[in-house]
Protein backbone atom coordinates (compact mmCIF):
# COMPACT_ATOMS: atom_id res chain seq x y z
CA UNK A 1 0.00 0.00 0.00
CA UNK A 2 1.29 3.49 -0.86
CA UNK A 3 -0.15 6.17 1.35
CA UNK A 4 0.06 9.96 1.66
CA UNK A 5 -0.18 11.20 5.26
CA UNK A 6 -0.96 14.73 6.46
CA UNK A 7 -0.30 16.30 9.87
CA UNK A 8 -1.60 19.80 10.73
CA UNK A 9 -2.79 19.58 14.34
CA UNK A 10 -0.75 22.52 15.65
CA UNK A 11 2.21 24.49 14.25
CA UNK A 12 3.81 22.10 11.77
CA UNK A 13 2.57 21.33 8.27
CA UNK A 14 3.74 17.78 7.57
CA UNK A 15 3.27 15.43 4.62
CA UNK A 16 4.82 11.95 4.34
CA UNK A 17 4.68 9.12 1.81
CA UNK A 18 4.59 5.61 3.30
CA UNK A 19 4.83 2.31 1.42
CA UNK A 20 4.66 -1.14 3.07
CA UNK A 21 5.91 0.21 6.39
CA UNK A 22 8.71 2.27 4.86
CA UNK A 23 8.91 6.06 5.09
CA UNK A 24 9.65 7.13 1.50
CA UNK A 25 9.58 10.83 2.40
CA UNK A 26 8.77 12.94 5.44
CA UNK A 27 8.56 16.70 4.87
CA UNK A 28 7.83 19.19 7.63
CA UNK A 29 7.41 22.90 7.01
CA UNK A 30 8.55 23.99 10.43
CA UNK A 31 7.42 27.37 11.61
CA UNK A 32 9.81 27.14 14.54
CA UNK A 33 12.65 28.72 12.58
CA UNK A 34 10.45 31.69 11.79
CA UNK A 35 9.21 31.88 15.40
CA UNK A 36 12.70 32.23 16.85
CA UNK A 37 13.28 35.46 14.91
CA UNK A 38 10.40 37.03 16.78
CA UNK A 39 11.82 36.32 20.25
CA UNK A 40 9.28 34.08 21.82
CA UNK A 41 6.17 34.68 19.83
CA UNK A 42 4.77 33.37 16.68
CA UNK A 43 3.76 35.27 13.58
CA UNK A 44 0.70 34.02 11.77
CA UNK A 45 0.51 30.82 13.70
CA UNK A 46 -1.32 27.84 12.45
CA UNK A 47 -4.18 28.16 10.05
CA UNK A 48 -3.08 30.54 7.36
CA UNK A 49 0.40 29.02 7.33
CA UNK A 50 -1.02 25.53 6.84
CA UNK A 51 -2.99 26.74 3.83
CA UNK A 52 0.10 28.40 2.40
CA UNK A 53 2.38 25.42 3.15
CA UNK A 54 0.24 22.47 2.23
CA UNK A 55 0.61 22.32 -1.56
CA UNK A 56 4.40 22.92 -1.68
CA UNK A 57 4.99 20.47 1.20
CA UNK A 58 2.79 17.79 -0.43
CA UNK A 59 4.47 18.30 -3.81
CA UNK A 60 7.91 18.00 -2.19
CA UNK A 61 6.93 14.82 -0.32
CA UNK A 62 5.69 13.22 -3.56
CA UNK A 63 8.81 14.36 -5.45
CA UNK A 64 11.23 12.97 -2.83
CA UNK A 65 9.34 9.66 -2.82
CA UNK A 66 9.13 9.55 -6.65
CA UNK A 67 5.40 8.92 -6.31
CA UNK A 68 2.62 10.56 -8.31
CA UNK A 69 -0.86 11.12 -6.88
CA UNK A 70 -2.16 8.41 -9.23
CA UNK A 71 0.20 5.98 -7.49
CA UNK A 72 -1.47 6.44 -4.09
CA UNK A 73 -3.68 3.72 -2.59
CA UNK A 74 -4.85 5.66 0.45
CA UNK A 75 -4.72 8.97 2.30
CA UNK A 76 -4.26 9.51 6.06
CA UNK A 77 -4.80 12.66 8.06
CA UNK A 78 -4.63 13.81 11.69
CA UNK A 79 -8.26 14.15 12.75
CA UNK A 80 -7.59 15.38 16.30
CA UNK A 81 -6.95 16.47 18.93
CA UNK A 82 -5.65 19.93 18.10
CA UNK A 83 -6.49 23.46 17.08
CA UNK A 84 -9.79 23.24 15.15
CA UNK A 85 -8.85 25.58 12.31
CA UNK A 86 -5.46 23.90 11.87
CA UNK A 87 -6.95 20.40 11.88
CA UNK A 88 -9.57 21.52 9.41
CA UNK A 89 -6.93 22.66 6.88
CA UNK A 90 -5.32 19.19 6.81
CA UNK A 91 -8.52 17.18 7.04
CA UNK A 92 -10.20 18.97 4.13
CA UNK A 93 -7.07 18.75 1.98
CA UNK A 94 -6.90 15.00 2.66
CA UNK A 95 -10.58 14.47 1.98
CA UNK A 96 -10.37 16.39 -1.29
CA UNK A 97 -7.40 14.25 -2.37
CA UNK A 98 -9.12 10.99 -1.38
CA UNK A 99 -12.29 12.08 -3.20
CA UNK A 100 -10.40 12.90 -6.40
CA UNK A 101 -8.44 9.63 -6.27
CA UNK A 102 -11.47 7.57 -5.14
CA UNK A 103 -9.29 6.03 -2.44
CA UNK A 104 -9.95 5.39 1.27
CA UNK A 105 -8.95 7.96 3.91
CA UNK A 106 -7.92 7.18 7.48
CA UNK A 107 -8.54 9.62 10.37
CA UNK A 108 -5.72 9.33 12.87
CA UNK A 109 -5.44 10.35 16.53
CA UNK A 110 -2.40 12.61 16.89
CA UNK A 111 -1.42 11.29 20.33
CA UNK A 112 -1.86 7.68 19.26
CA UNK A 113 0.62 8.37 16.45
CA UNK A 114 3.12 9.77 19.00
CA UNK A 115 2.43 6.79 21.24
CA UNK A 116 3.53 4.27 18.58
CA UNK A 117 6.30 6.47 17.08
CA UNK A 118 9.04 4.73 19.14
CA UNK A 119 8.42 1.74 16.85
CA UNK A 120 9.70 3.63 13.81
CA UNK A 121 13.39 3.27 12.97
CA UNK A 122 15.28 6.27 11.56
CA UNK A 123 17.85 4.74 9.20
CA UNK A 124 16.44 3.50 6.96
CA UNK A 125 13.14 4.99 8.11
CA UNK A 126 10.56 2.25 8.52
CA UNK A 127 8.11 0.74 10.97
CA UNK A 128 9.57 -1.83 13.33
CA UNK A 129 6.43 -3.46 14.72
CA UNK A 130 8.03 -6.92 14.60
CA UNK A 131 9.80 -5.77 17.75
CA UNK A 132 6.66 -4.38 19.34
CA UNK A 133 5.95 -5.27 22.91
CA UNK A 134 3.58 -3.99 25.61
CA UNK A 135 4.93 -0.98 27.47
CA UNK A 136 4.40 1.96 29.71
CA UNK A 137 4.79 5.01 27.48
CA UNK A 138 5.58 8.63 28.18
CA UNK A 139 4.35 11.15 25.61
CA UNK A 140 5.82 14.57 26.41
CA UNK A 141 5.73 17.63 24.16
CA UNK A 142 4.94 21.33 24.22
CA UNK A 143 1.23 20.68 24.33
CA UNK A 144 0.91 17.27 25.99
CA UNK A 145 2.35 15.25 28.84
CA UNK A 146 0.79 11.87 29.47
CA UNK A 147 1.60 8.42 30.71
CA UNK A 148 -0.04 5.54 28.86
CA UNK A 149 -0.26 1.81 29.48
CA UNK A 150 0.10 0.09 26.09
CA UNK A 151 -1.21 -3.43 26.72
CA UNK A 152 -1.03 -4.49 23.08
CA UNK A 153 -0.90 -2.94 19.64
CA UNK A 154 -3.74 -0.35 19.54
CA UNK A 155 -4.83 -1.42 23.01
CA UNK A 156 -3.86 1.39 25.35
CA UNK A 157 -5.20 3.30 28.36
CA UNK A 158 -4.11 6.70 29.70
CA UNK A 159 -2.76 6.36 33.25
CA UNK A 160 -2.22 10.05 33.94
CA UNK A 161 -1.58 13.44 32.37
CA UNK A 162 -0.55 16.96 33.28
CA UNK A 163 -3.00 18.89 35.40
CA UNK A 164 -1.69 22.24 34.12
CA UNK A 165 1.43 22.95 32.01
CA UNK A 166 2.95 20.35 29.68
CA UNK A 167 6.63 19.46 30.22
CA UNK A 168 7.71 21.16 26.98
CA UNK A 169 5.71 24.25 27.89
CA UNK A 170 7.50 24.30 31.26
CA UNK A 171 10.88 24.24 29.48
CA UNK A 172 9.82 27.08 27.17
CA UNK A 173 8.35 29.27 29.92
CA UNK A 174 11.29 28.78 32.28
CA UNK A 175 13.47 29.74 29.30
CA UNK A 176 11.37 32.87 28.81
CA UNK A 177 11.83 33.80 32.49
CA UNK A 178 15.59 33.44 31.95
CA UNK A 179 15.47 35.60 28.82
CA UNK A 180 16.14 32.77 26.35
CA UNK A 181 14.62 32.87 22.86
CA UNK A 182 11.71 30.68 21.83
CA UNK A 183 11.63 27.71 21.68
CA UNK A 184 13.83 27.37 24.76
CA UNK A 185 13.75 23.62 25.35
CA UNK A 186 16.71 22.78 23.10
CA UNK A 187 18.73 25.74 24.45
CA UNK A 188 18.18 24.71 28.06
CA UNK A 189 19.29 21.19 27.14
CA UNK A 190 22.47 22.62 25.58
CA UNK A 191 23.26 25.10 28.39
CA UNK A 192 22.47 22.50 31.06
CA UNK A 193 25.10 20.15 29.62
CA UNK A 194 27.80 22.36 31.19
CA UNK A 195 25.84 23.24 34.33
CA UNK A 196 25.52 21.69 37.77
CA UNK A 197 22.08 20.09 38.22
CA UNK A 198 22.53 20.14 42.01
CA UNK A 199 23.47 23.84 42.21
CA UNK A 200 19.93 24.93 43.06
CA UNK A 201 17.08 22.95 44.52
CA UNK A 202 13.75 23.23 42.70
CA UNK A 203 10.63 21.24 43.64
CA UNK A 204 9.87 17.86 42.03
CA UNK A 205 6.12 18.38 41.64
CA UNK A 206 3.96 15.30 42.29
CA UNK A 207 6.93 12.93 42.26
CA UNK A 208 5.97 11.56 45.67
CA UNK A 209 2.26 11.31 44.92
CA UNK A 210 0.76 7.91 44.27
CA UNK A 211 -1.06 8.83 41.02
CA UNK A 212 0.35 9.02 37.48
CA UNK A 213 -0.49 12.69 36.92
CA UNK A 214 1.97 15.52 36.39
CA UNK A 215 2.00 19.22 37.30
CA UNK A 216 4.60 21.70 36.09
CA UNK A 217 2.98 25.11 36.68
CA UNK A 218 4.24 25.28 40.27
CA UNK A 219 7.80 24.50 39.22
CA UNK A 220 7.67 27.32 36.67
CA UNK A 221 6.42 29.69 39.37
CA UNK A 222 9.12 28.63 41.82
CA UNK A 223 11.80 29.34 39.20
CA UNK A 224 10.24 32.77 38.83
CA UNK A 225 10.42 33.45 42.59
CA UNK A 226 13.99 32.14 42.66
CA UNK A 227 15.11 34.47 39.86
CA UNK A 228 13.39 37.45 41.49
CA UNK A 229 15.19 36.76 44.77
CA UNK A 230 18.54 36.36 43.02
CA UNK A 231 18.78 39.35 40.69
CA UNK A 232 21.92 39.44 38.59
CA UNK A 233 22.31 35.66 38.72
CA UNK A 234 21.59 35.34 35.02
CA UNK A 235 24.32 37.85 34.14
CA UNK A 236 26.86 35.20 35.13
CA UNK A 237 26.97 32.64 32.28
CA UNK A 238 28.16 29.89 34.64
CA UNK A 239 25.26 30.46 37.04
CA UNK A 240 22.82 30.61 34.11
CA UNK A 241 23.99 27.15 33.06
CA UNK A 242 23.52 25.97 36.66
CA UNK A 243 19.94 27.30 36.73
CA UNK A 244 19.23 25.53 33.42
CA UNK A 245 20.71 22.26 34.69
CA UNK A 246 18.89 22.47 38.03
CA UNK A 247 15.48 23.30 36.54
CA UNK A 248 15.91 20.66 33.86
CA UNK A 249 16.82 18.08 36.50
CA UNK A 250 13.55 18.81 38.31
CA UNK A 251 11.45 18.27 35.17
CA UNK A 252 13.35 15.22 34.01
CA UNK A 253 13.44 13.47 37.38
CA UNK A 254 9.67 13.76 37.66
CA UNK A 255 9.06 12.48 34.12
CA UNK A 256 11.48 9.56 34.36
CA UNK A 257 10.67 8.74 37.98
CA UNK A 258 6.91 8.53 37.48
CA UNK A 259 7.28 6.63 34.19
CA UNK A 260 9.57 4.00 35.74
CA UNK A 261 7.38 3.70 38.81
CA UNK A 262 4.23 3.09 36.73
CA UNK A 263 6.09 0.51 34.65
CA UNK A 264 7.21 -1.38 37.77
CA UNK A 265 3.71 -1.25 39.27
CA UNK A 266 2.14 -2.63 36.09
CA UNK A 267 4.84 -5.23 35.54
CA UNK A 268 5.77 -3.74 32.15
CA UNK A 269 9.02 -5.02 30.69
CA UNK A 270 9.38 -2.14 28.26
CA UNK A 271 9.26 1.66 28.55
CA UNK A 272 8.89 4.00 25.58
CA UNK A 273 9.09 7.79 25.27
CA UNK A 274 8.00 10.09 22.45
CA UNK A 275 7.08 13.71 21.72
CA UNK A 276 9.41 16.69 21.41
CA UNK A 277 10.61 16.49 25.02
CA UNK A 278 11.88 12.96 24.32
CA UNK A 279 14.71 14.71 22.40
CA UNK A 280 16.00 16.11 25.70
CA UNK A 281 19.37 14.51 26.47
CA UNK A 282 18.97 14.55 30.24
CA UNK A 283 15.59 12.82 29.95
CA UNK A 284 17.06 10.18 27.66
CA UNK A 285 19.87 9.53 30.17
CA UNK A 286 17.54 9.50 33.17
CA UNK A 287 15.11 7.08 31.51
CA UNK A 288 18.00 4.84 30.43
CA UNK A 289 19.35 4.73 33.98
CA UNK A 290 15.93 4.02 35.51
CA UNK A 291 15.21 1.24 33.02
CA UNK A 292 18.65 -0.33 33.40
CA UNK A 293 18.20 -0.41 37.15
CA UNK A 294 14.75 -2.04 36.86
CA UNK A 295 15.77 -4.45 34.10
CA UNK A 296 13.32 -2.95 31.61
CA UNK A 297 13.93 -2.31 27.94
CA UNK A 298 13.80 1.33 26.81
CA UNK A 299 12.63 2.37 23.39
CA UNK A 300 12.98 6.09 22.61
CA UNK A 301 11.38 7.68 19.58
CA UNK A 302 14.04 8.68 17.05
CA UNK A 303 14.58 12.45 17.20
CA UNK A 304 13.24 12.98 13.66
CA UNK A 305 9.97 11.29 14.66
CA UNK A 306 9.71 12.95 18.10
CA UNK A 307 8.42 16.35 17.10
CA UNK A 308 5.22 16.63 15.06
CA UNK A 309 5.56 14.86 11.71
CA UNK A 310 3.37 13.10 9.17
CA UNK A 311 5.46 9.89 8.97
CA UNK A 312 4.13 8.71 12.33
CA UNK A 313 0.59 9.43 11.11
CA UNK A 314 1.15 7.42 7.92
CA UNK A 315 2.92 4.47 9.57
CA UNK A 316 0.06 4.13 12.06
CA UNK A 317 -2.61 4.62 9.38
CA UNK A 318 -1.18 1.90 7.16
CA UNK A 319 -1.20 -0.60 10.05
CA UNK A 320 -4.76 0.38 10.90
CA UNK A 321 -6.08 0.22 7.34
CA UNK A 322 -4.47 -3.21 6.88
CA UNK A 323 -6.26 -4.33 10.04
CA UNK A 324 -9.55 -2.97 8.70
CA UNK A 325 -9.62 -0.02 11.11
CA UNK A 326 -9.21 3.73 10.99
CA UNK A 327 -11.11 4.49 7.79
CA UNK A 328 -13.43 7.49 7.95
CA UNK A 329 -16.13 8.94 5.71
CA UNK A 330 -15.26 11.61 3.16
CA UNK A 331 -17.45 14.07 5.04
CA UNK A 332 -16.19 13.15 8.53
CA UNK A 333 -15.52 16.09 10.83
CA UNK A 334 -12.44 17.03 12.84
CA UNK A 335 -12.24 15.84 16.47
CA UNK A 336 -10.49 18.74 18.30
CA UNK A 337 -11.22 17.27 21.76
CA UNK A 338 -10.53 13.63 20.89
CA UNK A 339 -9.27 11.89 24.04
CA UNK A 340 -7.41 8.60 24.32
CA UNK A 341 -9.25 5.99 26.41
CA UNK A 342 -8.65 6.26 30.16
CA UNK A 343 -7.45 3.45 32.39
CA UNK B 1 -13.35 47.92 39.75
CA UNK B 2 -13.27 45.18 42.39
CA UNK B 3 -10.23 43.76 44.18
CA UNK B 4 -9.72 40.33 45.65
CA UNK B 5 -6.61 39.32 47.56
CA UNK B 6 -5.83 35.63 47.22
CA UNK B 7 -3.49 34.02 49.73
CA UNK B 8 -3.23 30.62 48.10
CA UNK B 9 -3.72 28.50 45.00
CA UNK B 10 -6.93 27.20 46.60
CA UNK B 11 -8.34 30.72 47.07
CA UNK B 12 -7.60 31.69 43.46
CA UNK B 13 -9.28 28.52 42.17
CA UNK B 14 -12.25 29.11 44.49
CA UNK B 15 -12.72 32.64 43.10
CA UNK B 16 -12.86 31.20 39.59
CA UNK B 17 -15.29 28.54 40.71
CA UNK B 18 -17.58 31.18 42.19
CA UNK B 19 -17.52 33.09 38.87
CA UNK B 20 -18.23 29.88 36.97
CA UNK B 21 -21.30 29.12 39.06
CA UNK B 22 -22.68 32.61 38.34
CA UNK B 23 -21.70 32.66 34.64
CA UNK B 24 -24.29 33.07 31.89
CA UNK B 25 -24.09 32.54 28.13
CA UNK B 26 -22.32 35.23 26.12
CA UNK B 27 -19.79 36.03 28.83
CA UNK B 28 -16.11 36.60 28.16
CA UNK B 29 -13.51 36.61 30.93
CA UNK B 30 -10.22 38.20 29.85
CA UNK B 31 -7.19 37.46 32.02
CA UNK B 32 -3.91 39.36 32.26
CA UNK B 33 -0.94 38.56 34.49
CA UNK B 34 2.70 37.47 34.32
CA UNK B 35 3.91 33.87 33.89
CA UNK B 36 3.08 32.08 37.12
CA UNK B 37 0.41 34.56 38.24
CA UNK B 38 -2.33 31.90 38.21
CA UNK B 39 -4.34 32.56 35.04
CA UNK B 40 -4.79 28.89 34.14
CA UNK B 41 -5.64 28.17 37.77
CA UNK B 42 -8.40 30.79 37.78
CA UNK B 43 -9.70 29.48 34.43
CA UNK B 44 -9.69 25.95 35.85
CA UNK B 45 -11.77 27.10 38.80
CA UNK B 46 -14.18 28.79 36.43
CA UNK B 47 -14.51 25.55 34.46
CA UNK B 48 -15.27 23.59 37.62
CA UNK B 49 -17.87 26.20 38.60
CA UNK B 50 -19.54 25.56 35.25
CA UNK B 51 -19.63 21.85 36.03
CA UNK B 52 -16.70 20.76 33.88
CA UNK B 53 -15.13 17.63 35.36
CA UNK B 54 -11.60 16.47 34.66
CA UNK B 55 -8.40 18.33 33.93
CA UNK B 56 -8.16 21.91 32.68
CA UNK B 57 -4.55 22.10 31.45
CA UNK B 58 -2.83 25.12 29.94
CA UNK B 59 -3.90 25.81 26.33
CA UNK B 60 -0.64 27.64 25.53
CA UNK B 61 0.39 25.29 22.72
CA UNK B 62 -3.02 24.23 21.47
CA UNK B 63 -4.20 27.90 21.63
CA UNK B 64 -7.75 26.79 22.46
CA UNK B 65 -9.35 24.00 24.50
CA UNK B 66 -13.05 23.34 24.28
CA UNK B 67 -15.14 21.97 27.18
CA UNK B 68 -18.62 20.95 26.05
CA UNK B 69 -19.43 18.99 29.24
CA UNK B 70 -20.50 21.71 31.69
CA UNK B 71 -23.68 23.69 32.31
CA UNK B 72 -22.67 25.92 29.37
CA UNK B 73 -20.03 25.22 26.73
CA UNK B 74 -16.66 26.72 27.68
CA UNK B 75 -13.80 27.79 25.44
CA UNK B 76 -10.42 28.31 27.09
CA UNK B 77 -8.04 30.39 24.94
CA UNK B 78 -4.41 31.35 25.45
CA UNK B 79 -2.89 34.16 23.37
CA UNK B 80 0.61 33.78 24.92
CA UNK B 81 2.20 32.68 21.63
CA UNK B 82 0.57 35.49 19.64
CA UNK B 83 1.25 39.22 19.96
CA UNK B 84 -1.07 41.23 17.77
CA UNK B 85 -4.66 41.25 16.62
CA UNK B 86 -3.50 40.34 13.12
CA UNK B 87 -1.74 37.21 14.38
CA UNK B 88 -4.71 36.21 16.51
CA UNK B 89 -7.01 36.56 13.50
CA UNK B 90 -4.56 34.63 11.29
CA UNK B 91 -4.56 31.77 13.81
CA UNK B 92 -8.32 31.59 13.40
CA UNK B 93 -9.12 32.62 16.98
CA UNK B 94 -11.16 35.76 16.31
CA UNK B 95 -14.41 33.80 16.05
CA UNK B 96 -14.02 32.50 19.61
CA UNK B 97 -14.06 35.97 21.14
CA UNK B 98 -17.81 36.31 20.79
CA UNK B 99 -19.74 33.15 21.61
CA UNK B 100 -23.35 33.97 22.56
CA UNK B 101 -24.05 30.30 23.33
CA UNK B 102 -21.36 29.83 25.97
CA UNK B 103 -18.56 31.22 28.12
CA UNK B 104 -15.09 32.15 26.87
CA UNK B 105 -12.05 32.62 29.10
CA UNK B 106 -8.97 34.13 27.47
CA UNK B 107 -5.45 34.22 28.91
CA UNK B 108 -3.19 37.11 27.83
CA UNK B 109 -6.26 39.07 26.70
CA UNK B 110 -4.12 42.22 26.37
CA UNK B 111 -2.69 40.71 23.17
CA UNK B 112 -6.16 41.09 21.66
CA UNK B 113 -7.20 44.33 23.30
CA UNK B 114 -3.88 46.05 22.59
CA UNK B 115 -4.52 49.70 23.53
CA UNK B 116 -8.20 49.24 24.06
CA UNK B 117 -9.56 48.41 27.53
CA UNK B 118 -13.31 48.44 26.91
CA UNK B 119 -15.67 45.82 25.49
CA UNK B 120 -14.78 43.83 22.40
CA UNK B 121 -17.95 44.40 20.41
CA UNK B 122 -21.48 45.69 21.04
CA UNK B 123 -23.43 43.19 23.11
CA UNK B 124 -20.41 41.35 24.48
CA UNK B 125 -20.19 41.20 28.24
CA UNK B 126 -16.62 41.07 29.41
CA UNK B 127 -14.89 40.80 32.78
CA UNK B 128 -11.38 42.21 32.47
CA UNK B 129 -9.15 40.62 35.12
CA UNK B 130 -5.63 41.55 36.17
CA UNK B 131 -3.64 39.22 38.43
CA UNK B 132 -0.60 40.75 40.12
CA UNK B 133 2.00 38.69 41.96
CA UNK B 134 2.15 40.27 45.43
CA UNK B 135 4.25 37.62 47.18
CA UNK B 136 5.20 33.95 47.03
CA UNK B 137 1.59 32.90 47.61
CA UNK B 138 -0.28 36.21 47.49
CA UNK B 139 -2.05 37.49 44.39
CA UNK B 140 -3.85 40.81 43.94
CA UNK B 141 -6.76 40.15 41.56
CA UNK B 142 -8.59 43.20 40.23
CA UNK B 143 -11.51 43.00 37.83
CA UNK B 144 -13.99 45.24 36.06
CA UNK B 145 -17.11 44.41 34.04
CA UNK B 146 -17.87 45.92 30.62
CA UNK B 147 -20.90 45.75 28.33
CA UNK B 148 -24.25 44.07 28.83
Amino acid sequence: MTLLAIETSCDETGVAIIREGRVLSNVVASQTAIHAEYGGVVPELATREHLRNFMPVAAEALRQASVTPAGLDAVAVTRGPGLPSALLAGLKAGQALAFCLRKPIAGIHHLEAHLYSPWILADPPRGDFAQFEPSVSLVASGGHTLLVHVRGLFNHRVLGATLDDAAGECFDKIGKLMGLAYPAGAQIDRLAADGNPKAFQFPRPMLAEANDDFSFAGLKTSVRYFLEKNPGLLDDPRRLRDVCASAQAAIVEVLAGKTARAARRLGARCVTASGGVACNNALRRELAAACAQAGMRLRLAERVFSTDNAAMIGILAERKLMAGAGEMDLDAEIEPNWALPLA
Amino acid sequence: MATFISHSIAETAALGEQWGRAASAGWLVGLSGDLGAGKTLLAGGLARGLGVTGRVPSPTFALVHEYPGGRLPLWHLDLYRLTTRAEIAAAGLESYLCRPQGVVVVEWIERWLEEQSGPLAPGVRMRRVEIKIAGDAERRITYEDFGG
